[in-house]
């Protein structure tokens, strides 16, 4: 066989495979979509679930997923972003920064279902938080804070270290530079990295699962002490333990839809949000 | 002006300048030249400490601006880099407006007065000889200058904060002939209210804006004249060879 042919044939396999990953991609979506679509409507948004969660809505669910998105982001945002800044600004290639960067790696790795068991421990025992928005938020804060940390060190040292001098050289302080400068040039690619966060966080089941996640609980949460319904638990739990699971199962597509529209427009949003600068 | 002396810097293991003793009075130019290597930016990034933002270099001797040697512990870098503008070799302005990047030295050295900023912005960018072509357009993008312009209007965000000395590293290096032709008039211009150190490959523009110039080589400063005893009678054969583009 002549080099040529052997290409082609090689690259014929590649593009095959890579066609059936996208293909079993699309299959999943279809399915969901085929499956789930009948049930969505006005009410599946806004109703609570009603005669043993096999008719009614997803509202709760989506309120607490909502609510968990919110506060998971505002506890970690801040934490992640000034430790970026501090590492890449500040902290040059110190031991530190370097021991700092391989935890947050290793963090990052970690299994989400040992983030629950963590947060159970330590905010919902220890701290005394109870099962709540509160240690739920703060158990999928630790979760997205690598991410975060990442991305954020990442839309860093994209700035060429020319506008760091010169304004330095204009006898601006580092501070200085790094607010006036830095960050907003930075600025896009973070909330690129903040968006791709809000789609980790909305989507994960195991951290939540022994911090906030309410079983049944119909009522929207009165403050950050309360439980909550959220959108990926909730799809646990009608696809597996209900009342009638055979009788909720399009309520499960519907929710899994649901779910993956929140998570894929997220995904879709930064992704535009990186290309447009 | 400017006093070094004795002036040994390293990078790491690396000795990048060796016992270098330098006078620069005030209202000249003064012109580094030398091969790519030989330590002129180094030397040049020791007037405003610019070479304290690099990890492990050591320096010993003195350098004085002014009378006061600036690397004494209690001076302020940030009010020193006031004192002492640069200009890069690649034009940097901030992705901010041209008002903006003029006005950024005032403001992050807590000037507010609008005014003043307003006023401080023009008569800089008129320095710069940039007034006229950019006074319609303040508010738009830095980014939308073409390459000598952005140069020009680096040196007018250096000029705002009114330092004394200017130090520019190959500024016309990445410019077209006639923008560096601008930049050279307007280095003429400035001679008369600041002191400027600017470091170039080019013989030519040296022999025309400069007063005195340095060759260097090797870490070393080879001669330190007049610049037209240095391009028609330097005492050293280095020099002779290098101007002559006998060097290497
Ligand atoms: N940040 C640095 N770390 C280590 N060594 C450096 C650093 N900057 C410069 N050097 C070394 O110091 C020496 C002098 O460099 P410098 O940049 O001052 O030369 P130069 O005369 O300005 O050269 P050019 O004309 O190419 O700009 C060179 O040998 C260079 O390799
Ligand atoms: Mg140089």
């Amino acid at each position: 066989m002549n080099k040529k042919t052997e290409q082609k044939i090689a690259f014929a396999i590649f593009r095959l495979l890579g066609l059936l990953v996208a293909g079993v991609l699309f299959w999943i979506l279809g399915f969901i979509i085929y499956n789930g679509i009948s049930v969505i409507s006005w009410d599946f948004l806004t109703a609570a679930p009603a005669e043993g969660m096999t008719a009614g809505g997803i509202f709760p669910a989506i309120a607490g997923t909502l609510c968990l998105v919110a506060g998971s982001v505002t506890l970690a945002f801040p934490i992640g972003v000034m430790s970026a800044v501090y590492m890449n600004e500040y902290a040059g290639g110190s031991w530190v920064v370097r021991f700092i960067r391989v935890m947050t790696n290793n963090l990052g790795s970690i299994p989400s279902i040992v983030f629950g068991l963590f947060g159970m421990t330590l905010f919902v025992n220890t701290l005394g938080f109870g099962d709540s928005i509160l240690a739920g938020s703060c158990t999928l804060g630790l979760l997205v804070l690598p991410l975060i940390i990442r991305t954020t060190e990442e839309s860093l040292k994209a700035i060429p270290s020319s506008f760091r001098t010169g304004s330095l050289a204009l006898g601006a302080s580092k501070l200085q530079t790094i607010r006036k400068v830095v960050l907003p040039m930075a600025f896009p690619n973070i909330v690129t990295g903040l968006i791709l966060s809000i789609g980790r966080v909305s989507g994960e089941t195991a951290p939540i699962l022994f911090t906030v996640a309410a079983y049944f609980l119909p009522k929207l949460p009165d403050s950050l002490f309360s439980q909550v319904m959220a959108l990926p638990y909730h799809l646990y739990v009608i696809a597996t333990s209900g009342t009638d699971i055979e009788a909720s199962r399009p309520i499960a597509y519907g929710t899994a839809l649901v779910l993956i529209a929140i998570v894929l427009s997220m995904n879709l949003l930064a992704a535009t949000l990186r290309k447009l600068k | 002006m400017i006093q070094a002396k004795d002036i040994n810097f390293y990078y790491g293991d690396f000795q990048a300048l060796r016992n270098i003793s330098m006078e620069i009075a005030a209202h000249t130019v003064t012109a580094f030249i030398g091969p790519s290597g030989c330590g002129k930016s180094t030397f040049l990034r020791l007037f405003n400490r610019m070479n304290d933002l690099i990890d492990n270099t050591r320096l010993t001797g003195e350098c004085l601006v002014e009378g006061e040697n600036i690397y004494r512990k209690s001076v302020q870098v940030d009010e020193l880099r006031k004192k002492v503008g640069m200009v890069f070799q690649k034009p940097n302005p901030f992705p901010k407006s041209i008002f903006e990047n003029v006005a950024y030295g005032l403001r992050v050295n807590g000037i507010r007065d609008k005014k003043y900023i307003a006023r401080q912005v023009e008569e800089s960018l008129k320095a710069a000889a940039l007034w006229e072509e950019v006074k319609d357009k303040l508010k738009k993008s830095a980014f939308e200058l073409s390459g000598g312009q952005q140069q020009r209007l680096c040196i007018a965000r250096a000029l705002a904060i009114s330092p004394s000395i200017l130090l520019m590293d190959e500024p016309a290096s990445a410019l077209d002939p006639i923008s560096t032709s601008k930049i050279e008039e307007l280095i003429h211009s400035l001679k008369k209210d600041y002191t400027i150190v600017i470091v170039t490959h080019n013989m030519q523009q040296a022999a025309r804006v400069s007063d005195k110039t340095g060759f260097f080589m090797l870490g070393e400063l080879i001669e330190y004249d007049d610049t037209k005893n240095i391009f028609l009678k330097p005492e050293k054969e280095q020099t002779q060879n290098y101007i002559t583009g006998r060097f290497g």
